[in-house]
């Protein structure tokens, strides 16, 4: 299919098979080898690129599984061009010489263009905008040093540029005739000839691959196409084509579909848009569901929280994805569509078995809700490493307690069976009880009538069991004021 | 003087921008091909029918190579007494080995194509567990090695105390960020150019001539960079160098190779597991008296350099600490998973971890503080006061029970082969040396015979205790554990001496080749290769030293066997003390010839010629640098020289275990302060203060990095980096999916590293000491500290944490449980 986007300022138009990854194509094609290939799945950050959208906001993604067509109309920076016009190193660059944060030199710029891609956003919470970046050889304390140092530095123009080329982009494709978008790549520095002229955008829909333009054009193109592969962030789908070496087609890329991506908050529900990242989702949870916000940082890196979506998260019906147990434990409505049908269910329900949904051929996931109620809610994230790591058991409590009774509880758990799945014993064990240790421990002795755990890489079926029960006296504990958690110490 | 400055890795602009070239980097002419191995999904058997006509069919596919096919030696093993297959010609020792080789016009084409193979296979069971391989008598070498002195056994039996106990201590993948590479180029005359991600370029060089069956002449091998090596691209990289050799001799086509990630955890070794078992005999202060030890190693399906490797760990097995009475007894396994291999340290933290335990242990069971049953057990200090002693008791000897490996082909100490692999630590001694008998000082003498004759680590010791504030913090810890429920604290000191030399002694030797040109700008190769730890800038600095000039005159080019020919690896953390040394004996013999030269002219005394500020001086006289080395060439003196160095003093006997296998010790001593959860056993670690030994330092700024690094590596080795295998022998941990490496928030909040103000006593590079290693067994002090924060979950009697590695919550939830079961 025929895509057009800007690349480090300049305007590119090719002809590409659809599931080509931006880091093979930079580097096979275009010999920018400063991205590296480190894992090929996105967990390592060394092929990190800047990616900037319709919003203008510079991006952090892994290049490594995103696919071209998911570059359509929008603005791409490598390591190579994120320098100052005038050839000067980039801040963080420069900081990274002076503080020695290369040994190998590696993982080096995936570092900087993430370092880049926070500076341009003003973040300072280093720790966290770097999680998705592995170095093995510096242990990262020169590489966070840098990241302080170049804090407040100037913003180089490029951002700038590229911003006002995905701008300049988006305002025509709304403009433009439906059936026949255009995409007119502009940086509007007007120094680069080639990119103020722009050109005729090709027609979106390939054969084999569709780029529909909003809901309606999916709903109506899946339905014709039920057995396509519908990609979203591309940060499991990805996955299925760099490393099971899977051919997709037909596939439609969905991320033109912003109707798709709206976060709505009133004051009886909160409702998400299937195509909302988790970085998205991770902003309006904050206030909301404070530790479902820590939850979404914590599973995700920002290159992956970037690209991942609410909507792929629940519709891969992965029993290890983190996110499903805390909107059960919400009480979440899921809220399907195919052609011009809807329906809805309880997205507990949406979990059938391991590697099944309810989800029919041409059927897609449009939005998740739940209602709106003060915060209860405790999420517990269990993995050998607390950043970007699948977990071994991830435990969602959503306790109301009045009068020291237990009003309600919905108790939801990952990593414990083959789906995301509700602890209906416990959840009954501890409904109507006076929130008192022995009703906890009550209710922790009938999780094993809920669940049956397997032994796998992460941890034992007796490990899982154990610590799935002590994640509900650790909420117990939290409500009663103790420290739980070895996050909380201060050195 | 441009020695011990701060200076920035030499590539370290490259790095920020992109520009620093990989193997996979390097822009390759047209036409060139692009390999996969096809793997066995079995662990063991023998394939007995491969249908490879789907791979022929494929997309993109121009040939498919099987072991019938190739056309020099089927073998890429480092060890000489060991075959290992690059393509299995029948049998099949792991998950993952090689079975056959995919040559495609693009890296994805032969990935695809290389899985529609259809392999028929009778499978046998596997050997996966050091018990399943005791079980079998499955090992190399005859049987069990033995080092020690005296007779522990009696003194165990005689001491107050017995403290005896097991660990079992988890592998480790390298994750280097750069995975395996190779790219061959052929050149006319059936020569081959291989580029290769290598520490080890000489081994690629003469496993690529035997793959070709050409002499080693023909074939040339560079290495500008590795993106990360931690030993294992010591011997893992010989099989994508020999594949891309062979399939370049038999396409005529340029030919590339990479490992995707998951190929390169499932095909790869990783650093040895272990169990060790413990029993010592202490006295009421902690003291040890006697003290046994048994080391199970795994080394998985070859040899590979699994021999040195175990060693190194017996080597270890004392540390900081005088051992009066000693038995290590070391067994090499053998399983069907993959050959683990070289990994920062080499077996010494291994060893290490299994004294540091003792110590935790005995501690733990008289009721002490770890660190001073740690002091009461230290080494003696400046112990070449010490005199006398006893003459060194003769080892131990198991019986010898039969040579288990089929594939053994000679013993150790065969003659020297033409074809033997000399340059490898996995080649056996030519010659057992006889090391003089030298006597036992008691207190300061090794178990295998060497004298530790600078031990400053009670000095350092007390510097870190008292910046550290270890006391305070350990009874501030104890308060705050008393008053939580939920989450502990612990705390832990341990320290770190680690030998410096390869124990294979014939290893210990490099080169150099130097070139000043008429600009006076200088060229400087040596046998090391880069892998991020700043070699190329040390030795750099050090020429640049030499010459009086600035740095920035000094070029440095690819590691190149063209130019330094029979280099040893770049392991063992002696690639600045090898190759400074070399380079400087090279620099000197071309600043004597300049110094005599200018001295003749201007009638002065060459010994008074200065090299400074980029001038020489002679007299009141001083030029230019450039305008000495332009008037030297019209005087027709050669401005190029060649400069070598062995190490003095080493002499080892690996049999007798008896000897001097070090030129010396480097040393280190860390503080780690942790915190569990006891509902879940997460953990995490709040603060670590490292004091570390580099001698004098030949850039402080880049031996800070080693340390900071190492350490980081050494904690996540013994707390979150897991592999797991399955019933069958197939790696379920193989992608940073699966496998966790630390991450940014995974260093302690509180990172504070200095460097011990010392000078090395031994006549080393500017008296500066090796630093690749040793701080990585810097990060055992957390595995203590965790320990530490266990046994806080205990009453009075609660038994020991007995905490195995790597402490994953699983282990520290396990390990909180049996104390508090009590």
């Amino acid at each position: 299919m025929e895509i057009a986007f800007v690349l480090n300022g300049a305007p590119v138009r090719i002809d590409t098979t659809p599931t080509r990854t931006l880091l093979d194509w930079l580097r096979e094609e275009r010999a920018l080898t400063g991205t590296k290939e480190g894992c090929n799945e996105g967990d390592c950050g060394a092929c990190t690129v800047i990616v900037t959208g319709p919003d203008g906001t510079p991006r952090a993604l892994n290049a490594c599984i995103l696919f071209l067509p998911q570059l359509h109309g929008k603005a791409v920076r490598t390591v190579e061009v994120i320098a100052g016009p005038d050839g000067a190193l980039h801040p963080v660059q420069q900081a990274m010489v002076e503080h020695h944060g290369s040994q190998c030199g590696f993982c080096t710029p995936g570092f900087v263009v993430a370092m880049a891609a926070a500076h341009a956003r003003g973040r300072t919470d280093h720790e966290d905008q770097l999680a998705g970046n592995l170095c093995r050889c510096t242990g990262y304390a020169p590489i966070l040093r840098a990241a302080r140092a170049a804090e407040g530095a100037p913003i180089p123009a490029w951002v700038a540029e590229d911003a006002a080329a995905a701008r300049n982009h988006a305002r025509q494709d709304t403009q433009a005739d439906d059936a026949h978008p255009v995409f007119r790549p502009d940086i509007s520095s007007g120094e680069r000839g080639d990119a103020a002229r722009g050109a005729e955008s090709p027609p979106p829909t390939a054969p084999d691959a569709a780029l529909p333009k909003d809901s309606d054009a999916l709903a109506a193109w899946y339905e014709a196409h039920p057995d396509a592969t519908l990609i979203a962030g591309a940060t499991d789908v990805g996955l299925w084509v760099t490393k099971q070496l899977r051919d997709l087609a037909p596939v439609a890329f969905l991320h033109r579909c912003r109707d798709l991506a709206r976060i709505e908050v009133s004051e009886r529900e909160v409702r998400i848009g299937a195509m909302a990242t988790l970085a998205e989702l991770h902003e309006v949870m904050a206030p909301l569901h404070p530790s479902f916000a820590e939850l979404i940082r914590r599973y995700g890196s920002v290159q992956v929280r970037n690209a991942a979506t609410v909507g792929g998260n629940i519709a891969n019906g992965s029993p290890i994805g983190d996110s499903p147990p805390a909107l059960i434990a919400l009480g979440a409505t899921l809220h399907l569509r195919k052609g011009d049908a809807r329906r809805s269910l309880p997205l507990e329900d949406f979990f059938v078995d391991y590697g099944k949904q309810d989800r029919a051929p041409g059927e897609f996931v449009e939005a998740v809700s739940f209602p709106r109620r003060p915060d209860t809610l405790s999420c517990q994230k269990l993995s050998k490493r607390f950043d970007q790591d699948i977990s071994a058991v991830c435990g969602c409590f959503d306790i109301a307690v009045e009068d020291d009774t237990v009003t309600r509880a919905r108790v939801a758990f990952g990593g414990m069976a083959a789906t995301p799945k509700r602890a209906r014993a416990v959840e009954a064990t501890l409904e109507g009880q006076p929130w008192t240790a022995a009703t906890v421990e009550a209710a922790m002795a009938r999780l094993a009538d809920d669940f049956r755990p397997i032994d796998d890489m992460r941890a034992s079926a007796g490990y899982r069991l154990r610590a799935a029960q002590n994640m509900l006296a650790r909420v117990f504990a939290e409500r009663a004021g103790a420290r739980t958690s070895v996050l909380e110490i201060a050195p | 003087m441009t020695v011990a400055k701060p200076l920035p890795h030499d590539a370290a602009m490259r790095h920020v921008t992109g520009e620093a070239r990989y193997v996979d980097d390097i822009p390759v002419p047209a036409g060139t091909l692009h390999l996969a191995f096809g793997l066995s999904q079995i662990a063991s058997g023998r394939w007995t029918e491969m249908d490879l006509d789907a791979v022929r069919a494929a997309p993109g596919v121009v040939a498919v190579i099987t072991a019938a096919d190739l056309p020099g030696h089927n073998d890429v093993s480092p060890a000489p007494t060991f075959h290992e297959e690059l393509l299995s010609s029948h049998e099949i020792h792991y998950a993952g080995q090689p079975l056959f080789l995919v040559v495609a016009d693009s890296h994805l084409a032969a990935r695809k194509a290389a899985r529609l193979a259809q392999v028929t296979a009778e499978e046998t069971e596997p050997v996966l567990t050091i018990e399943q391989a005791l079980a079998r008598d499955w090992r190399f070498e005859e049987g069990p090695r033995v080092y020690g002195r005296g007779d522990p056994e009696a003194a165990i039996a005689g001491a107050a105390h017995l403290v005896d106990g097991s660990i079992e201590i988890g592998g480790q993948e390298h994750f280097y960020l750069e995975g395996q590479a190779a790219l061959a180029l052929p050149q006319e005359g059936g020569d081959m150019v291989v580029h290769s991600s290598s520490q080890h370029p000489t081994e690629i060089q003469h496993k690529v001539a035997e793959a070709l069956a050409v002499p080693m002449n023909a074939v040339r091998v560079e290495v500008r960079r590795m993106g990360g090596g931690f030993g294992g691209k010591e011997s893992q990289g010989n099989a994508l160098a020999c594949a891309c050799a062979v399939a370049a001799r038999l396409t005529g086509r340029p030919c590339k190779m990479r490992y995707d990630r998951d190929d390169d955890f499932v095909i790869t070794g990783k650093r040895h597991d272990f169990r060790i078992d413990y029993r010592a005999g202490v006295d009421d202060e902690g003291r040890i008296l006697g003290l046994i030890f048994e080391q199970f190693c795994r080394c998985g399906w070859s040899q590979d350099l699994s021999l040195p490797v175990a060693d190194r760990a017996m080597l270890h097995a004392d540390n900081a600490y005088w051992l009066p009475a000693v038995r290590i007894v070391s067994h090499r396994l053998r399983t069907n998973t993959q050959s683990a291999t070289a990994f920062r340290g080499f077996g010494g933290p291994q060893g290490m971890l299994g004294i540091e335990r003792v110590m935790d242990h005995v501690a733990h069971a008289l009721g002490r503080d770890p660190l001073e049953v740690r002091r009461t057990n230290f080494y003696a200090a400046r112990a070449e006061a010490a005199q006398g002693g006893q003459p060194p008791v003769g080892p131990f000897r198991a019986a010898s029970p039969r040579s288990i490996s089929a594939k053994m082909r000679g013993e150790e100490g065969a003659a020297a082969d033409p074809s033997l692999d000399l340059t490898s630590r996995g080649a056996a001694q030519a010659v057992a040396p006889q090391p003089a008998p030298r006597s036992e000082v008691p207190g300061s003498t090794t178990p295998y015979g060497q004298v530790v004759e600078d031990f400053i680590l009670p000095d350092m010791v007390a510097r870190l205790v008292e910046s550290s504030d270890y006391r305070a913090r350990r009874a501030a810890i104890a308060e705050w554990n008393a008053a939580e429920p939920i989450c502990k604290r612990g705390i832990a000191l341990t320290p770190v001496k680690f030998g410096i030399s390869f124990t294979l002694t014939h290893l210990n030797q490099a080169g150099a080749l130097v070139h000043v040109y008429t600009d006076g700008s200088i060229h400087m190769n040596h046998g090391g290769t880069e892998m991020g730890q700043g070699l190329f800038q040390k030795v750099a600095q050090v020429a640049a030293d030499r010459f009086g000039v600035e740095v920035e005159r000094v070029k440095i080019t690819a590691t190149d066997t063209g130019k330094v020919p029979n280099t040893s690896a770049t392991a063992a953390s002696s690639g600045s003390d090898l190759n400074g040394m070399a380079v400087k004996a090279a620099c000197d013999e071309i600043r004597d010839r300049l110094a005599t030269f200018v001295a003749e002219r201007q009638q002065a005394d060459p010994a008074t010629v200065r090299f400074e500020g980029g001038r020489v001086h002679v007299g009141a006289q001083s030029y230019p640098f450039e305008d000495v080395a332009r008037d030297a060439w019209m005087a027709r003196i050669s401005l190029s020289a060649t400069g070598f160095y062995r190490t003095p003093k080493v002499e080892w006997d690996r049999i007798r275990g008896q000897g001097r296998p070090f030129y010396y010790f480097a040393y280190g001593v860390a503080v780690t302060e942790a915190a569990i959860d006891t509902l879940t056993g997460e953990n995490r670690l709040l603060r670590a203060d490292i004091l570390h030994d580099c001698g004098t330092s030949l850039n402080p700024a880049l031996d800070l990095g080693q340390i900071e690094g190492g350490y980081i590596q050494g904690t996540g080795w013994l707390t979150m980096e897991e592999l797991v295998w399955d019933t069958r022998g197939r790696l379920r941990t193989h992608a940073p999916s699966t496998y966790k490496i630390p991450a940014c928030s995974d260093a302690p909040p509180v990172f504070n590293v200095a460097l011990w103000d010392g000078r090395n006593r031994e006549e080393t590079i500017y008296r500066s000491k090796a630093v690749g290693e040793p701080p990585l067994m810097l990060g055992i002090s957390a595995l203590m500290a965790l320990s530490d924060a266990v046994a806080a979950c205990g009453g009075p009697g609660a038994p020991y944490p007995a905490l195995d590695a790597p402490a994953t919550p699983e282990r520290v939830l396990a390990a909180v449980e049996r104390v508090r079961s009590a």
